[in-house]
């Protein structure tokens, strides 16, 4: 059950085949939801269980989908399982599931959800492909939390809305970063990340 | 005796000597200081003695007028604030020489320092392209700017701006705005609004009541207020010789002009691309003049040449030849275009009193796409002709 190779399947997206970093998928919302670290989080959260269990559904249903209306077919089980995710959060983090707006809907178009399902789930079994769902969102998560820490500490000097760093800083003219805060300084983020990346892992460049 | 001195220590930089590992920073050093005396050994090449060190340091001459004005203009522009009106020139150039000074050794000592670094980790020689980058760095800041931000800015500036596309010759955009529009979007208030332009202001050393605002904020401010008429407190003569707030180098238009001279005069910078860019402001704002909604569109077109950074930008800025277009006809739309929307930006988006910045940045995002078409154009021409003459 958790043979090597399984294994492989839930640790490869953390590194030599990250979604976001070596894939470039899901860049969109990766730079829309990061200004702070917990709506980053719930996001990363949500992608995770959308993968895994539209991986692990449509790999069961492997056999009988004919392959002319397969997308359609996924289409439905994403849809259904966003609309899951989405009530769940409205009921229990309400003020995130505010924040997050329209981009909790938008899993749905997030790549890495149906890359997965085309090039993993519909060609193996249940479990590989639930694992395989899993390491992608944790993956794609791993690269949000990273991303909301640093902008929520440097933009607006808070980790997960607690003040870090400290008043004293402010008075001796310390300020925060502003560009943090905004989109663009997201995308130069993850540029820096892959860049990290790839020089510890050479045969990842061109 | 110098020169004695580099040929003593040169030894222990070169394959096996101590300091081998050092070798490009003392490679860079000597070339700096000397020209180099290696000679093509294999074939025959054309060469200038003129290279990119001398290049560069002519352009650093051509700055020392703004900025030698610049310091003046601080210290004036002090003490006016403070009500001394009474101090001698020398007193204010040198309150503005203290005030100037730690902010270019900060540009120079992170930049070069970064430069320096990822060149001894590629292995490759040091460029000197932030030669000219760290002596506009602190031009375009307000003399008020923080130290630290200067130092993130600029390092920003050379890894983001430069180092990630390959190093000197290799950058999309011009590190020194750059590191001013890093500034402007991470530190807003820092480098905008009417109280950082004067030193010591936001501080609270000046007179109650003494407005600090630069001529293009006032009259955003008019706008703004919905005025019948723009409430500029200089006249135009002070514009041309540069006794108003605003960044350290950019207020004076005489100085910028003889930098201007200098430039042309040895032909480093393009005389196309300044043309037009001071031809592209002028005639958006002759466009502004016919449709004239508001005050600041009825504004005489030739104001915008003279206010804010526009003259700056358009001698050191626009002209940068490793941003900017290559093909003779490409100058000329660059320059054109960076001029129009300059003053579209200032006179449309009330958000940004000055458009210089933006609106280099963004032709240099251009400037590849400009050129592309140019020879394609060009293509098709002689492609023409080319039928036309066989057939």
């Amino acid at each position: 059950m958790f043979s090597a190779k399984n294994m492989k399947l839930l640790t490869n997206p953390l590194g030599a085949s990250n979604p976001i970093t070596v894939q470039i998928l899901g860049i969109c919302s990766a730079l829309a939801v990061t200004a702070k670290l917990q709506p980053a989080f719930v996001m990363a959260l949500s992608v995770t269980v959308v993968t895994a269990f539209a991986n692990l559904i449509l790999s069961l249903l492997r056999k009988g989908i004919p392959s002319r209306i397969r997308i359609i077919v996924q289409l439905v089980v994403v849809a259904a399982l966003v609309i899951l995710v989405d009530q769940v959060l409205k009921a229990f983090v309400y003020d995130v599931s505010k924040q997050l707006s329209v981009f909790v809907g938008l899993i749905i178009t997030n790549c890495i959800v149906m890359g997965r399902i085309e090039a993993f789930a519909l060609g193996n079994k249940p479990w590989p492909a639930f694992l395989d769902g899993i390491g992608n969102g944790l993956g794609y998560g791993m690269i949000l939390v990273i991303l909301g820490f640093v902008r929520e500490l440097l933009g607006a000097g808070t980790v997960w809305g607690y003040r870090v760093i400290p008043e004293s800083f402010y008075a001796h003219g310390y300020s925060n970063n502003g560009l943090m805060l905004l989109p663009p300084m997201a995308l130069i983020c993850v540029g820096i990340i892959i860049w990290i990346h790839r020089s510890h892992n050479r045969n990842l460049c061109e | 005796m110098l020169r004695k001195y580099i040929d003593k220590i040169k030894p222990q930089f070169e394959e096996g000597g101590r300091f081998s590992k050092l070798h490009s920073t003392f490679d860079a050093f000597e070339t700096f200081l000397y020209v180099p005396n290696t000679v093509t050994k294999s074939g025959s090449h054309i060469r200038d003695v003129i290279e990119l060190k001398r290049t560069m340091s002519v352009v650093v001459i051509a700055l020392l007028p703004a900025l030698l004005f610049g310091m003046y203009n601080v210290g004036l522009q002090h003490f006016r604030a403070m009500g001394m009106a009474d101090m001698s020139v020398m007193e204010c150039f040198g309150f503005g020489f203290w005030k100037v000074l730690p902010i270019i050794v900060v540009s120079y000592v992170v930049g070069l320092g970064i430069e320096f670094a990822f060149a001894q980790m590629r292995g490759h020689e040091v460029n000197e392209g932030f030669l000219v980058s760290g002596m506009l760095i602190p031009m375009i800041m307000p003399v008020d700017a923080p130290l630290w931000m200067v130092a993130v800015s600029t390092a920003f500036a050379v890894i983001i701006g430069k180092e990630v596309f390959g190093g000197t010759g290799m950058n999309v955009f011009n590190p020194a705005l750059l590191a001013r529009a890093f500034m402007f979007f991470a530190y807003t208030p820092y480098i905008s609004g009417e109280k950082i332009w004067i030193a010591g202001m936001n501080a609270g050393q000046t007179v109650d009541g003494y407005s600090g605002a630069t001529p293009l904020t006032e009259i955003a401010n008019s706008i703004a207020e919905k005025a019948p008429s723009l409430n500029i407190s200089s006249s135009v003569c002070d514009w041309i010789v540069g006794t108003i707030p605003g960044c350290i180098g950019e207020t004076s238009f005489i100085a910028i002009m003889i930098g201007a001279a200098i430039l042309l005069f040895t032909g480093i910078a393009s005389w196309r691309i300044m043309l037009s860019v001071f031809a592209g402001g002028y005639l958006m704002g002759l466009l502004f003049n016919a449709i004239g909604l508001n005050a600041y569109m009825d504004m005489p077109a030739y104001y915008h040449l003279l206010l804010g950074g526009f003259a700056f930008g358009a001698v050191f800025m626009a002209t940068d030849p490793v941003t900017g277009s290559q093909t003779g006809t490409g100058k000329f739309i660059y320059g054109f275009l960076i001029g129009a929307f300059a003053v579209l930006i200032r006179v449309v988006n009330p958000g940004y009193p000055e458009g210089m910045m933006l609106s280099i940045l963004f032709f240099n995002a251009m400037a590849p796409i400009i050129d592309h078409y140019v020879v394609e154009a060009n293509i098709r021409r002689r492609n023409r002709r080319l039928k036309k003459a066989t057939k």
